[in-house]
């Protein structure tokens, strides 16, 4: 299946410096003001090449304020203010001198609510390699949408239907079509914001089979309000409260053996 | 221990008791004003829908008239030396050629015998001034018709349509005992009847005479309460006028004279028509209408024209001449295409809207053009691009006035600007898109707007999530999306500019213009000028048109909103 995706050697062997373990995303210091209001406060973390990073946290407490930090996703929101560091393999993502649409296109993003384009199924996934100019002619092209498909476990069921309003897919096979208009841009890293909030039982074990897959060529970093969630897809989770972040660590520790009080009695069930 | 706490809530609150009466009269004090609310929207419908009805029925029954159009079809011989004497078939010569003659003379073989230049004249005013244009037109495209005979029909006059459309006077025709003789067969004749059957018309007569010295009498005594020298002199004229008629009605036996004012009476014989303006009750005295064929006696019919000729357009003579027509099934009745081909003219039956029609959409267009562009462009960079500061606050605080601006004052704008200052030509389509542009402008702007902030955020952030560029997510994702709502908007705004009379009265878009405009700069009207041009005229056929124009404007209207919201429905989307 990975061998269908284009490029795709050249991307594996950027990241598999030490193994997987190398650093893909930095933080340091990264402070975000929504006007008066501060939403982070002095987060650091490194997250490793590969693998699934979880940020887990009660609601407000800034973790998708940090993801959409990572692909510059707060620039469209007028007041808001990001000061820190925030390094992709040791390049400043907000160097002034960096295009905001590559960076994008190197990061990729998944929403808590499914939005496909209402458009065909097709056009859906091909926007953003013909936007890239990724397709030399037409048929490289549906190469690429058949493939990004096939990666994200959808093409089986829309194959007689890439015609079809990407809307009029069920929710979980939506969410699948984001995943795949995701890959086909062929990112290094994909952020997903509560990919499952919005689904079903079946369409979650279904994305969280695919993330598993996924962990072969991308760094997935996941927002979750599922501990389950966190604890079955990640290697690694981070633990936010009111703008901070407490501890990270590998997901084991983190779920069994929390350095931090109020880590514990979050993944108890105390609050949040 | 729960159950304790529901018994006995904490103290300081307390449970809602339904069983009460206060609780009961609290529910049914809701049910009431809840029925008096529906009450208040039904009948608030109830009202608006009379009006509306009343409305749409009255420009109908005005209006729907002036889509039917009469005409005479005559064989109308066509001789070579008036139309083309030297043979050349020359088109221009041929269509420059005199037809009052030629019609003329059609009209007087159909009713031989017409003596008179009076009688005459009047036959030939039944034609329209532009009866000829049918038979030019068929002479144009076959000249091998010229010195035959052509059957083709003839526009007839404003007054005689309005006439064959009823509005002329209910004519009563009935037989009589006895046997009469006329003396003559044109000219002043007189009629002699074997029986006294002109008696009853007499009593008639007597008794409208009474009537109206009673209206005099009234009128007189109204007058003499303002008691002022002007008006002494008046009322002295009405008494004198009253005790005269009182005198014919006193004697029975004098022979009456009929004018004007009466019903006219007449007496059709052999073939023909008499009018009767001198009447006694064994015999008449009057005027040859129709031409009769003999003097010998023979049976005959008392005519009545109810309505008095002093009150209508159409005159005993020229009404004789259509009845005639009608008799000889020469009136063809049928659709006024002419009403859609033609420009305005100062005829009435030969006025059309073709002009102001074309002149709307050449309007219209430069409007279209001009708005749509930099209204959506405009839309989409306050609403996606421009920086929110007190700059962009005040063009859009602004914005929206401009969108509550009285008309009439952009007419001032663009003929202070287009005009005097640019030098644009008057009366143009141009200007009027221009003026119509600043006017739509505002509206279009405020809709597409509004349309572009109805997109949900979550696809612009999708377009931008996989690497799209601000710009392209606007332009590939959100204008798309937002572009139904912005044809509504579009549309509504064009509709307004098509009914819109006051800021092109300022330009000059009110002038008479027969002509069908075929550039931007020549001079044009607009249908709801027409309208208004129309409705200031004083005979009654251009009151049918000025109805009729309006129907199509409302048509228009329908047309366009029901595309503006078929649109919606067609390209509605939910999220």
């Amino acid at each position: 299946m990975v061998m269908d995706m284009p490029s795709q050697s050249t991307f594996s062997a950027r990241g598999a410096v030490a193994g997987g373990k190398a650093t893909k995303i930095s933080a340091r210091g990264v402070n975000v003001y929504y006007g008066e209001k501060q939403a982070l406060k002095e987060v650091n973390v490194e997250i490793p090449d590969k693998g699934v990073m979880a940020f887990i946290g009660p609601s407000g407490c800034g973790k998708s304020t940090f993801l959409r930090c990572i692909n510059r996703m707060n620039d469209t929101i007028a007041s808001c203010r990001v000061a820190g560091r925030i390094e992709i393999e040791g390049q400043d993502i907000y160097d002034s001198k960096l295009d905001v649409v590559q960076l994008r296109a190197r990061v990729g993003m998944v929403f808590q609510k499914p939005n496909p384009f209402p458009k065909s199924v097709f056009e859906n996934v091909a926007y953003g390699p013909r936007i890239h100019g990724l397709a030399k002619s037409k048929t490289d092209l549906e190469g690429i949408v058949i493939a990004s498909l096939r990666y994200a476990g959808l093409f089986e069921e829309v194959k007689d239907r890439l015609q079809d309003s990407g809307t009029s897919l069920s929710g979980g096979q939506q969410q699948r079509l984001c995943i795949a208009r995701a890959i086909a841009v062929q990112p290094e890293i994909i952020l997903m914001d509560e990919p499952c909030s919005a689904l079903d039982p079946i369409a979650t074990a279904k994305i969280e089979e695919l993330m598993e897959e996924l962990t072969e060529s991308y760094t997935i970093v996941i927002v979750t309000h599922s501990m389950q969630q966190a604890a079955r897809v990640s290697q690694r989770t981070a633990f936010f409260h009111l703008g901070s972040l407490v501890e990270e660590g590998p997901t084991e520790v983190i779920f069994n053996k929390p350095q931090d009080k109020r880590t514990q009695d979050y993944i108890t069930g105390r609050f949040g | 221990m729960t159950d304790i706490a529901l018994s006995q809530p904490r103290s300081g609150l307390r449970r809602v008791d339904v069983t009460s009466d206060a609780a009961g009269a609290r529910v049914r004090r809701r049910y009431r004003a809840e029925a008096r609310f529906r009450a208040y929207g039904i009948v608030a419908l109830v009202v608006t829908a009379v009006f509306l009805t009343v409305l749409i029925a009255d420009v109908l029954t005005k209006g729907l008239p002036a889509f039917i159009q009469h005409s005479l079809v005559l064989n109308v011989p066509v001789p070579a030396d008036l139309v083309d004497p030297q043979k050349r078939n020359d088109p221009v010569e041929i269509r420059s050629a005199d037809y009052f003659p030629v019609t003329r003379d059609a009209l007087k073989a159909a009713i031989p015998g017409i003596e008179g230049r009076t009688a005459e004249r009047t036959l030939a005013r039944v034609l329209s001034t532009g009866a000829a244009d049918a038979l030019r037109d068929r002479l144009v495209a076959d000249p091998n018709l010229i010195g035959g005979t052509v059957k083709v029909p003839l526009l007839l006059s404003a007054s005689a349509d309005l006439y064959l459309k009823g509005v002329g006077t209910s004519i009563v025709s009935r037989p009589v005992r006895g046997l009469a003789t006329p003396s003559g067969t044109s000219g002043e004749i007189t009629v002699l009847t074997s029986a006294n059957d002109f008696a009853d018309e007499l009593v008639a007569i007597k008794r409208a005479l009474a009537d109206r010295a009673h209206k005099l009498t009234a009128e007189a005594d109204r007058l003499q309460r303002f008691a002022s020298a002007a008006v002494a002199a008046r009322v002295n004229e009405l008494r004198a006028e009253a005790a005269e008629l009182r005198k014919r009605y006193d004697n029975p036996k004098i022979e009456e004279e009929l004018d004007g004012r009466l019903p006219s009476l007449l007496v059709a014989i052999n073939g023909g028509l008499v009018k009767i303006t001198k009447l006694s009750d064994i015999g008449i005295t009057g005027e040859v209408l129709l031409p009769l064929s003999s003097t010998k006696p023979n049976e005959w019919r008392i005519v009545t024209y109810t309505t008095p000729e002093g009150n209508r357009k159409v005159g005993d003579q020229e009404t004789a001449f259509l009845e005639r027509f009608k008799e000889l099934g020469a009136v063809d009745r049928h659709f006024n295409w002419l009403f859609f081909r033609a420009g305005d003219s100062r005829e009435p039956e030969l006025a059309g809207i073709r002009g102001a029609l074309v002149g709307t959409a050449l309007t219209l267009l430069v409007t279209l053009l001009l708005c749509v562009p930099i209204g959506v462009l405009a839309a989409v960079y306050l609403e996606e691009f421009a920086t929110k500061n007190r700059l962009t606050d005040l063009i859009e605080i602004n914005i929206n006035n401009l969108a509550a601006v009285p008309s009439i004052v952009f007419g001032l704008l663009g003929l202070a600007v287009f005009l005097n200052f640019f030098g644009l030509p008057r009366s143009a389509p141009l200007v009027g898109g221009l003026v119509l542009g600043l006017l739509v402008l505002p509206t279009i702007i405020i809709a597409a707007r509004a349309a572009l902030k109805a997109v949900p955020p979550s696809i612009k952030e999708a377009a931008l999530g996989v690497g799209a560029s601000h710009q392209q997510a606007v332009f590939h994702h959100v204008l798309p999306l937002a572009m139904p709502g912005i044809m509504t908007g579009t549309i509504i705004g064009m509709a307004h500019a098509l009914g819109e009379t006051a800021p092109l009265l300022m330009i000059g878009m009110m002038a008479f213009i027969v002509d069908v405009p075929k550039s931007l700069t020549e001079a044009a009207t607009v249908l709801p000028v027409q309208i208004y041009l129309w409705s200031d005229l004083p005979e009654v056929a251009f009151q049918a048109k000025t109805a009729a124009t309006i129907i199509v404007l409302l048509l228009f209207l329908f047309v366009m909103n029901g595309l503006a919201i078929w649109l919606r429905r067609r390209f509605e989307r939910r999220w």
